[in-house]
């Protein structure tokens, strides 16, 4: 895990800043994707839904950026006939980005359904263990970004390893919701949406580790995508 | 360039390397072992060692003065021509040591055909440049073989169909694609086994560039070619493999898809992605 990837360097500047700038708009996309994230949890600390009323706007604006991403990146690769660690750059980047805008929307499936849930009164016994699963699938966000940004293959790696604890909580929340909803029928709505929210917060793990996988192969330009972490691990040493 | 430059340069030229990549095959048509070219006291190829595969496309690239051409020449002792060129190594066609003595030369490019940078149809008719070869070389003198032989070339080179009717009209009437061509089919008239090419399209447009290529492509099944290119594109397109040359160095060799997607050596991704030139 020794490769580096220099994006700047290019004896046409231009170049640079083009890179430059679609790097800075996936990081300014996962930041709004975290914002997201972050009115869902003030929502559910708060027990109210008026955090996440005007989420829309967010994921408007995701969506907006996902478009001019990829727009950069076909003008790149159609002028600039990107090569080795810049052709990795482009490739990695557009499939970050469609992970990011499938992040982005089901951030804004959590926040429908927490708003759908609260706007009902549920029981509050229905969130539990949501906050926490979201306040973990958040920093997961957080640590992938910043993978992406600093372009680290060992992070990636740990990052990797770290989707079995999301994936664990996960079904913890379930279980919980199953007994939830046996008790009473009256629970079987709230405890729906609340299983929705938490489905949608485990395929944000999931679509973190489809970035981690981008930036290995940005960096490695090995394609590590369907093994084990293990097998990962020992591909990459 | 300044002294400093130049001083990092030279020390640069005299350290030892290895070729990283897969520089050598099993049972390749040409085999190069240990060469070196000098031209008076200056040595402008460093201990090179490459495998050129049967019947495969291998690609020369790297920056203004790096040897590529250099090297290219030496496999067909195009730089016998240079007083002041000399080569030492092992270099092998087959079984044929290119450099031994009792070679003849004329027979060796006869073997290992050569294709210029800026189209050089001799003065001639169009049926007598592709025709040329085959009588010098004692092929035919017959005129049905000989005919038979002109129109297997210009078709091989897709120009048939655009000359039949003016074979009689000198070749310096013909656009610069289509004398590029007709370079390329004097070559292959006189059956060689390898074809070397020195960047063959860079002046040619698009359209002519993008033919030629097609030809090389085509052209592959029976013969070996070894192409020097400026354009990167060119040389992901045609290729099968790629070597980069780098102050005289042999840097990398590998597999195109390789050199292109994810090269071993940073010298090789610096120039691919343009950082250095």
């Amino acid at each position: 895990m020794s490769k580096s990837v220099r994006v700047g360097g290019h004896i046409s500047r231009q170049f640079d800043e083009e890179l430059d700038e679609i790097r800075s708009r996936v990081l300014k996309m996962g930041g709004l994707v975290e914002v997201q994230l972050d009115k869902v949890l003030d929502a559910l600390r708060d027990g109210e839904s008026s955090p996440i009323i005007d989420i829309e706007k967010v994921d408007d604006e995701i969506n907006d950026l996902e478009m001019q991403i990829d727009e950069e990146c076909t003008q790149i690769l159609a002028r600039r006939h990107p090569a080795a660690g810049d052709l990795r750059l482009i490739i990695a980047t557009t499939k970050s980005v469609r992970d990011l805008e499938r992040i982005g929307d089901e951030a804004q499936r959590v926040a429908d359904m927490v708003r759908h849930a609260m706007d009902r009164d549920a029981s509050k016994k229905a969130f539990k263990g949501l906050l926490s699963l979201t306040e973990h699938v958040k920093e997961f966000l957080h640590e992938t970004l910043n993978t992406y940004a600093r372009m680290k293959t060992r992070n990636a790696v740990k990052i990797m390893r770290r989707d079995q604890e999301i994936d664990s909580e996960y079904s913890r929340v379930v279980r919980r919701l199953i007994e939830f909803m046996k008790k009473d029928p009256e629970n079987i709505a709230d405890g729906l949406d609340v299983m929705w929210a938490a489905r949608s917060l485990e395929r944000i793990g999931d679509h973190c580790i489809n970035i981690c996988e981008n930036v290995i192969y940005l960096v490695e330009g090995q394609d590590i995508r369907h093994q084990n972490v293990d097998e990962v691990k020992e591909q990459l040493s | 360039m300044n002294t400093a430059i130049n001083n990092t340069m030279s020390e640069i030229a005299k350290e030892t390397y290895q070729t990283v990549g897969k520089p050598l095959l099993d049972s390749p048509k040409m085999s190069i072992k240990n060469t070196n070219v000098f031209y008076g006291a200056k040595q402008a190829i460093f201990d090179v060692n490459l495998d050129v595969g049967h019947n495969q496309v291998i690609s020369m690239i790297g920056p203004s003065g790096c040897g590529k051409s250099t090297f290219l020449r030496c496999l067909n002792r195009m730089n016998d021509t240079i007083d002041i060129c000399r080569v030492d190594g092992q270099l092998m066609l087959d079984d044929l040591n290119i450099y031994d003595k009792k070679v003849d030369v004329v027979e060796l490019r006869a073997r290992v055909g050569m294709v210029f940078q800026k189209p050089n149809p001799f003065p001639k008719s169009i049926y007598e440049n592709v025709a040329y070869g085959a009588r010098i070389h004692g092929l035919t003198d017959n005129k049905v073989e000989l005919d038979e032989l002109v129109e297997k070339s210009l078709q091989r080179c897709g120009l048939w169909k655009e000359v039949k009717d003016r074979l009689d009209e000198p070749a310096t009437g013909l656009s610069g694609g289509q004398q590029q061509r007709l370079c390329i089919a004097r070559a292959i008239a006189v059956n060689p086994e390898v074809i070397l090419m020195d960047e063959p399209c860079s002046a040619l447009d698009p359209i002519a560039t993008a033919t030629v290529e097609e030809l090389i492509h085509e052209l592959s099944e029976n013969f070996t070619i070894c192409i020097v290119t400026h354009s990167m594109q060119q040389a992901a397109r045609v290729s099968q493999r790629t070597a980069y040359f780098h102050l005289g160095k042999l840097i990398e060799v590998n597999d195109t898809s390789t050199v292109f997607t994810n090269p071993e050596h940073k010298l090789t991704e610096e120039y691919i992605t343009g950082r250095i030139g």
